[in-house]
């Protein structure tokens, strides 16, 4: 049996908001012969669960809910004609850029490609992972999955609620599980402060009085059958229970938001170097991994805090990705670059010889930093600094550098956080 | 209900036994407790099929474990089952313990376990790289295998139902008792059964049960094991089953790859009052971490995908208690069957049926089938194979749990086979679904759905694993289509 195969220029992974701005991205800078593949029935990835507002603020100037942001970037693939598939799932890829997909309509399909933006996403880490003592019972989900459950098919997971963790997912689900009717008793979170958005700790916890438990965690799980309540505490500064701090809260459900892990198993079949600091590719600013012709965007690459630097991130994407496929190749080394002070998730990590534009980093702080400087160093030589009022590491720090600045310095770049004071 | 057999239990010495009574002309029934079979210890141990060299020579343990490790290529052949000989090593990391090493190796001897050879440090690094180096030498048991525990258990309950054997989950034995033509009564609120004989496999219950029925008393302890298991992204960490020489210490805990690419770490020992008791427990399973990094030192902190316990039925005579009592003919005990239970399982059940057949008169079952095709898993064919997967099923086009790759077909097979699943965990063991890294947080939804769907039931009466473990309280909108 012959597999069928497909030949394009430029392989999408994922039809989710990375995805759909990086094949726009792309479709304009001229690329004709490209394809989206997507494994869940629709475009929009996770942007079709979050039936909440606020997206969009910066790409289109106004307040959508995520369907409506997806909507705009659907129609916008509808009008440049780019083909799609849904229900299509990869499930190889080689550093040849050999991709086979799975799909509903279409059986195994070989694709062969020039340029492959991976557009993935993230998954949520799982009550398995954090080795959370107690009964392995049901009434305990990722709040993601809980969000699929309530705003995708109308199902309600329970009405007695306990939030572990304060990623936006679960600040969300404390007001969308509120809304539907259900007691949200507490979010508790292990570090001093939250990994999510400023937002939505007022928005969606304290508009309702829900507390938000820092420096706490949940050190024993009730239930033989379905969750009757957990056990929480406050931990030491080594993150260790403090005994004589438990007290056991009655709840149904225990919706966990304790980070999210991008999926890069097939990033790893195909041979990209995957970053410790991200969980994503080794980018550099083109967004190019060391595969060549394998570009890399959005959640899969480093975790967002909002949706539209995906879009802007993955656009960069599309035109790098179109740029490969004219020919263009960026010569030399690639620059490794060093997290300093305070800087964590780093993106990009490495930088072409000469870049041949402006670059921004992005990073997530390591902790709260108030009066802050951001500032980039080569060699002992400052080549961008900027001064934040607060830094917190539930959303994005940025920083740009000068093209020039670049090629007037030598030696090791740092990008670094301090607290300078009033 | 009449039968001529009623097995109590549904574990793996109950679903093997189930599957040797086939071969004869006898009505067997099989009761479990729970909601599915597979449910207690059989799910939830270390996955090994023991050498042998462990138990005193002469006991039941040794002899039954010796017997049924020669057993595994054939049963698994038969029943579809993942195996590998992988061979397992006990270490010493000090040189103190090679005496020891030398004990257990004239033990093994013993016992009739072939190819015991003892390994110096320099042959155990080659072998094991990731081994911690401060290693002096090892005991080197090239007929120590990994087996699936659950998709053995399953297997040879689907073997025993496809040849003729009744099963009733949800079926927990309430009261044994012996009518006046000598016949059992087993009352259970899934009926009252009528039975010439009975075998007890009821794991850590299995002494109540027989207490009820003889005068030789016997008592069960519920010893606990706490478990890590280790992301796939670890599989080549280790080949061979690492066990750590026990000592002074303790007796150490084990890094056990398993046929499926993932790591068991563990087990703790404790014993529990409550025998039901499969809590993980902080401090338990921080004991497992500390004894792990003294074989795996570089084990990776973020390399866990979940954590399990589970309960080990452990006699006073430190045996297995096999047959029936003097003063209880008819009464097959298998009790006490702990470690190395899995391993002895193929020849436990043999040794069960035969001698319940012996004791009945039992003519063979000319129609046995002893072939229990597997359902094929889409992760494990090729791209060839897919493709011809999905032009006779095109639900094997469908992949649900993305992570261990499996397909609606596969789930919809695992609920229509018989003694299907009825639950999400059932589902679970019967095609991984579900047990990947996400731990179901992508797949459960539709996996509710499916199951549903091929039970005729609504979402919200769907369970993890029976009970009330319900998933879904209640529907946001009224009239919501399905119900």
């Amino acid at each position: 049996m012959n597999m069928k195969t497909k030949r394009v220029d430029l392989l999408i992974i994922g039809g989710g908001p990375a995805g759909l701005a990086a094949a726009c991205a792309a479709r304009e800078a001229g690329v004709t012969n490209l394809l989206i593949l997507e494994r869940e029935d629709a475009l929009g990835g996770i942007l079709r669960q979050c039936i909440h507002n606020g997206f969009g603020l910066h790409t289109f100037k106004e307040e959508l809910t995520g369907p409506e942001y997806a909507a705009r970037y659907i129609a916008r693939v509808q009008e440049l004609g780019i083909p799609y598939e849904c229900g299509a799932m990869v499930i190889s890829l080689s550093p040849e850029r050999r991709a086979v997909y799975v799909s509903r309509t279409e059986g195994i399909v070989a694709v062969e490609a020039g340029a492959v933006i991976l557009a993935m996403g993230c998954r949520e880490r799982p009550r398995g992972a954090l080795g959370t003592p107690g009964w392995r019972c049901a009434g305990i989900f990722t709040a993601g999955t809980a969000q699929k459950l309530v705003n995708l098919e109308g199902r309600m997971p329970g009405k007695r609620v306990v939030i572990l963790g304060s990623g936006d997912i679960g600040l969300i689900m404390a007001r969308r599980m509120t809304f539907s009717g259900a007691k949200v008793l507490a979010c508790v979170e292990l570090m001093p402060y939250s990994s999510g958005l400023k937002r939505n700790i007022v928005q969606c916890l304290d508009d309702y009085g829900i507390p938000l438990l820092f420096n706490h965690t949940v050190v024993d799980i009730h239930g033989r059958e379905r969750l009757t309540g957990v056990t929480i505490a406050e931990v030491d500064g080594k993150k260790q229970p403090i005994p004589g701090t438990e007290r056991e809260i009655a709840c149904d459900t225990l919706l966990l938001s304790v980070g999210l892990i991008p999926e890069n198993e097939l990033s790893a079949m195909a041979g990209v170097a995957l970053s410790p600091a991200t969980g994503g590719p080794v980018v550099d600013e083109t967004l190019a991994t060391n595969v060549p012709g394998v570009f890399s965007c959005g959640n899969v690459l480093h975790v967002h805090d909002l949706v539209d630097f995906v879009s802007a991130e993955a656009a960069r994407a599309g035109e790098m990705a179109a740029r490969f496929l004219s020919g263009e190749r960026a010569a030399g080394e690639r620059i490794p670059l060093i997290a300093g002070n305070g800087v964590s998730a780093l993106v990009p990590e490495v930088l072409s010889e000469r870049p041949e534009a402006d670059v921004t980093f992005m990073f997530r702080p390591r902790a709260v930093y108030r009066n802050a400087r951001i500032a980039v160093f080569r060699g002992g030589k400052q080549l961008a600094v900027k001064r934040a009022r607060i830094l917190a590491p539930g959303e994005m720090a940025e920083i740009t550098v000068k093209q020039d600045a670049f090629c007037e310095s030598e030696g090791e770049l740092t990008v670094s956080v301090e607290e300078v004071g009033a | 209900m009449l039968y001529d057999v009623i097995l109590i239990g549904g574990g793996v010495v109950g679903c093997a036994t189930a599957r040797e009574l086939a071969r004869y002309s006898l009505s067997v029934a099989l009761l479990e407790k729970t909601e599915d079979i597979c449910n207690g210890q059989s799910k939830a141990n270390t996955a090994i099929v023991h050498g042998g060299y462990d138990a005193a020579p002469g006991s039941n343990k040794a002899m039954f474990n010796v017997r049924g490790n020669a057993m595994f290529e054939r049963i698994t052949a038969e029943l579809s089952v993942p195996f590998s000989r992988n061979g397992s090593l006990v270490v010493s990391f000090e040189e103190s313990g090679i005496p020891a090493l030398l004990a257990l190796k004239q033990r093994g001897e013993a016992n009739g376990v072939k190819g015991l050879s003892i390994l110096g440090r320099e042959a155990l690094l080659a072998r094991e790289p990731n081994l911690n180096p401060a290693v002096q030498a090892a005991l080197d048991v090239p007929s120590g295998g990994i087996v699936c525990p659950y998709e053995l258990t399953i297997a040879y309950a689907e073997n025993a139902a496809q040849n003729g054997v009744t099963f009733f989950r949800d079926a927990p034995v309430t009261a044994v008792s012996r009518n006046a033509d000598g016949t059992f009564l087993v009352s259970s609120p899934a009926g009252a059964f009528v039975a010439r004989a009975v075998v007890n496999c009821a794991g850590v219950h299995s002494a109540e049960l027989n207490n009820m029925v003889s005068e030789e008393k016997h008592s069960i302890t519920a010893r606990r094991g706490e478990y890590y298991i280790v992301d796939k992204a670890y599989r080549d960490a280790f080949h061979s089953t690492i066990f750590q020489l026990p000592t002074a210490m303790g007796k150490g805990v084990l890094i056990a790859p398993t046929v499926d690419g993932t790591i068991l770490i563990g087990p703790t020992a404790d014993d529990i009052p409550d025998k039901d008791d499969t809590r993980t427990t902080a401090e338990g399973l921080a004991r497992v971490l500390s004894r792990a990094k003294r074989s795996w030192p570089a084990l990776p902190a973020r390399a866990f995908i979940t954590t399990y316990a589970g309960v080990r039925a452990h006699a006073e005579t430190d045996d297995f208690i096999l047959g029936e009592p003097a003063d209880a003919p008819l009464f097959f005990n298998a009790l006490g069957v702990e470690s190395p239970g899995l391993s002895a399982a193929p020849a436990l059940g043999e040794f069960l049926a035969q001698s319940v057949a012996e004791r009945l008169g039992a003519k063979p079952n000319p129609a046995f089938d002893p072939i229990r095709p597997g359902i094929p898993k889409f992760r494990d064919m090729t791209d060839t194979e897919r493709e011809a997967a999905i032009a006779r099923d095109p639900e094997y086009a469908k992949i649900v749990c993305r992570c261990e790759l499996v397909t609606e077909a596969e789930i919809r097979a695992s609920i229509r086979r018989p003694v299907g699943a009825r639950t999400v965990d059932g589902i679970k063991r019967r095609t991984r679904a579900g047990m990947g890294r996400c731990q179901a947080g992508f797949c459960l939804p539709r996996t509710l759905e499916l199951l549903a769907e091929e039970l005729a039931a609504s979402p919200l009466s769907i369970t993890k694993c029976g009970g009330e473990s319900r998933y879904l309280e209640s529907n946001l909108f009224s009239g919501k289509a399905g119900e």
